[in-house]
């Protein structure tokens, strides 16, 4: 499934780029792009996981800027 | 303002006093150190602090990390007011550089906001807002004068002009009444409107353009790929140099002074954040992307803009694309039988079918044929219609049907579509259809010439002679016709081995029957693409409404965003070697290194601006 997330208090943009490459590593991701220009997150993953997922993003994206909340 | 930048602006504005006061009061500078390091921490706190967390949690080399390295490494060789304004410049910078990131963010994302965020229904008698979202199809909803429509529906009462820009980029009203369809993202500009909803909320055309403008982020363009990686490396590099500078000259150099080469190494350090590079060249992309999609021309991702940019070839698709797609016949010519025999056999014929041929033939013919009278209809593909008319065998099409059929005609050379017809073994005669030129498709094309794409192309399944019309007309030169529609794909193909590196093939189809065309070109471009999902599907560009006018429109906006952003990387590497060798060779002090760093960044933001502003 593919949804758009919005990324708030996503401030540096080299940060967006180490999220990025981590999250595309958590089990179950397809594919995962963030825009740093329209601080959105854009997942794929593989059906019933995305709950997870979006955990595990959650906690890559405050560990490299512990501000940066993902909102849906 | 926000709460935040309020105490952003209060430290800034304490420290810059409190700094200035160290500065002129005559006391010797070993005396100011505790003031100092006062100062520096209520400048710094946050940075260190952020610097430290980081660290904990494994992430080196961020730019709080280079930060509190440069700064306290400054007050280690005595440099203390260095140290408090260089972290005062750096927090003044970034202050300046959210602030205008945050704008430009702000005033794309009003560019493509086109949503209405509530529906008004009625309950009780009463008209309520309510949720779009909780609108379900087959719900009434109503539209008031200067309201946007939030889903798309059908007028069941009432009648208004709309405004469609936000779709179209046109603001020419559209007149609607009972009956019509009515798109979301449209303005209702005069009478109230009582809709019957058709679609969903997050199906309606405007949460689907918004979404496919959202979603074109993430398909970055080569350049922004290119610019992370470079920033990937360029941060280590910049950093294990500044180690080599503070350490090595003095091993190696006579007289030379660690102090003197620790502070080269700062810069070093100050210097070596990419973030100039990587805030202002995905928001430059951002911004064409925005600006684009306020013109009706939606871009599916920075990569196509840098392709369209690059456009030597371009491809156009006839019927739909430089013409109206919609026919008219322009001579009705009898032979052997009247006006209206001929006319009377053709319609009945054609009366099966909904091809927009057999539909202009049907609208001059006046009344709806009587098909009870046709029977045993037969479309023959590539030729045309045998039936039986009143019982008697009636032949309707091109000249490969009357030979088949051996009836004597005479060969017609017209420009247009030729449709015979046959009555027996009677030649009854020829009607010629054809299709006009867009308004403007001349005027597109002479725009694109001078924009520099000179290699224009038009493909057509139309015969040799209305293709090299047309093509004379609207002034292009390199024709293909007669094709059939797997032969556009090989012609596209061959074009594609013709041409040179770093330049690219565009193809301009309506999107409904060339998708596998619009595939194989380095940009698709759909065109009148509103309220046609499978078009908007296929493209890599989509031009809402059908101006050939927005093809050149959308060159110039690829063209001036490939340029920005190339202007802002020439910008930040120029600033950022200078300063590197102004430092390295002792010429370059910290300040220059912060302007290097946060002041460049701001520059560039404020350049990438200028996509979207349209200057």
């Amino acid at each position: 499934m593919r949804k758009t997330l919005t990324l708030q208090n996503l401030g540096c943009a080299s940060c967006a780029d180490k999220m990025e490459r981590r999250i595309n590593k958590i089990d179950g991701v397809i594919s995962a792009s963030i825009s740093f220009a329209a601080q959105k997150l854009f997942l794929e993953v593989e059906e019933g996981k995305f709950e997870k997922i979006v955990e595990k993003a959650q906690q890559v994206c405050r560990k490299i800027e512990p501000d940066c909340r993902i909102v849906y | 303002m926000a709460k935040r930048q309020k105490i952003d602006i209060a430290v800034i504005m304490a420290t810059a006093i409190s700094l200035f006061v160290l500065l002129i009061v005559p006391v010797d500078n070993s005396a100011k150190l505790i003031p100092y390091i006062a100062v520096y921490l209520l400048i710094g706190y946050e940075i260190l602090f952020k610097a430290g967390r980081n660290i904990l949690s494994g992430e080196i080399f961020d730019e709080n990390f280079l930060m509190s390295i440069a700064t306290i490494g400054a007050f280690a060789i005595a440099e203390y007011p260095e140290a408090v304004s260089v972290m005062l410049f750096y927090r003044v910078g970034e202050f300046f550089q959210d602030y205008v990131l945050d704008k430009s963010r702000k005033s794309i994302s009003d560019l493509v906001d086109i949503k209405q965020d509530y529906a008004n229904v009625e309950v009780n008698g009463e008209l309520i807002k309510k949720d779009p979202h909780n609108i379900k199809v087959g719900d009434i909803i109503y539209v008031k004068p200067g309201e946007r429509i939030p889903l798309d529906g059908v007028v069941i009462e009432g009648s208004s002009s709309l405004d469609a820009s936000a779709l179209t980029g046109e603001s020419m009203p559209k007149d609607v009444s009972k009956g019509d369809s009515v798109l979301s993202g449209c303005i209702n500009l005069s009478g109230l409107l009582t809709v019957k909803v058709e679609k969903p909320y997050t199906d309606s055309t405007a949460s689907k353009i918004l979404e496919l403008v959202e979603y074109a982020s993430a398909k970055k363009a080569r350049t922004e790929k290119f610019i992370t990686r470079f920033a990937r490396i360029y941060t280590p590099v910049v950093v294990f140099a500044a180690a080599f500078l503070a350490v090595l000259p003095p091993l190696l150099i006579q007289d030379a002074s660690f102090k003197d080469w620790i502070h080269r190494a700062l810069i070093f350090l100050v210097v070596s954040c990419p973030c100039a590079l990587v805030i202002s060249i995905p928001l430059g992309f951002f911004g064409g992307i925005g600006r684009a999609s306020k013109r009706g021309i939606l871009v599916k991702g920075g990569n196509y803009l840098e392709n369209m940019a690059m456009v030597d070839t371009m491809v156009f698709d006839k019927t739909g694309t430089l013409t109206e797609g919609t026919f008219e016949v322009t001579q009705i010519v009898p032979r052997n039988s009247t006006k209206e025999e001929l006319l009377r056999v053709s319609a009945h014929a054609e009366g099966f079918s909904n091809h927009p041929i057999a539909e202009s033939i049907i609208k001059v013919y006046g009344k709806e044929p009587d098909t009870r009278k046709v029977r045993n209809v037969e479309e023959i593909a590539g030729h045309g219609i045998k039936a039986l008319l009143d019982g008697e065998l009636i032949l309707v099409g091109n000249d490969k049907l009357m030979e088949k059929h051996g009836i004597k005609y005479g060969r017609v050379d017209k420009i247009g579509t030729v449709v015979h017809a046959a009555k027996g073994s009677v030649y009854l005669g020829y009607i010629v259809i054809s299709d006009k030129i867009k308004i403007d498709t001349k005027g597109a094309v002479e725009s694109l010439k001078r924009e520099g794409v000179h290699n224009l192309v038009m493909l057509t399944g139309d015969s040799e002679r209305t293709a090299v019309h047309v093509a004379k007309e609207v002034g292009i030169r390199k024709v293909y016709s007669s094709l059939l529609p797997q032969d556009k794909v090989s012609i596209v193909e061959k074009l594609l081995a013709e041409m040179g590196k770093k330049k690219t093939l565009v193809f301009v189809g309506d999107g409904m029957n060339d998708a596998p065309v619009l595939m194989r070109a380095d940009v698709g471009i759909a065109m009148g693409a509103l309220g046609s999902d499978s078009a908007i599907e296929a493209a890599d560009i989509v031009i809402m409404d059908d101006k050939p006018s927005k093809i050149p429109e959308a060159v110039q906006i690829a063209k001036k965003t490939v340029r920005i952003v190339k202007q802002n990387i020439t910008i930040a590497l120029f600033v950022k070697i200078l300063v590197l060798l102004l430092g390295a060779f002792g010429f370059a002090n910290m300040w220059a290194a912060v302007f290097a760093d946060v002041g460049v960044s701001i520059i560039t933001i404020l350049n990438a601006v200028r996509i979207y502003k349209g200057y």
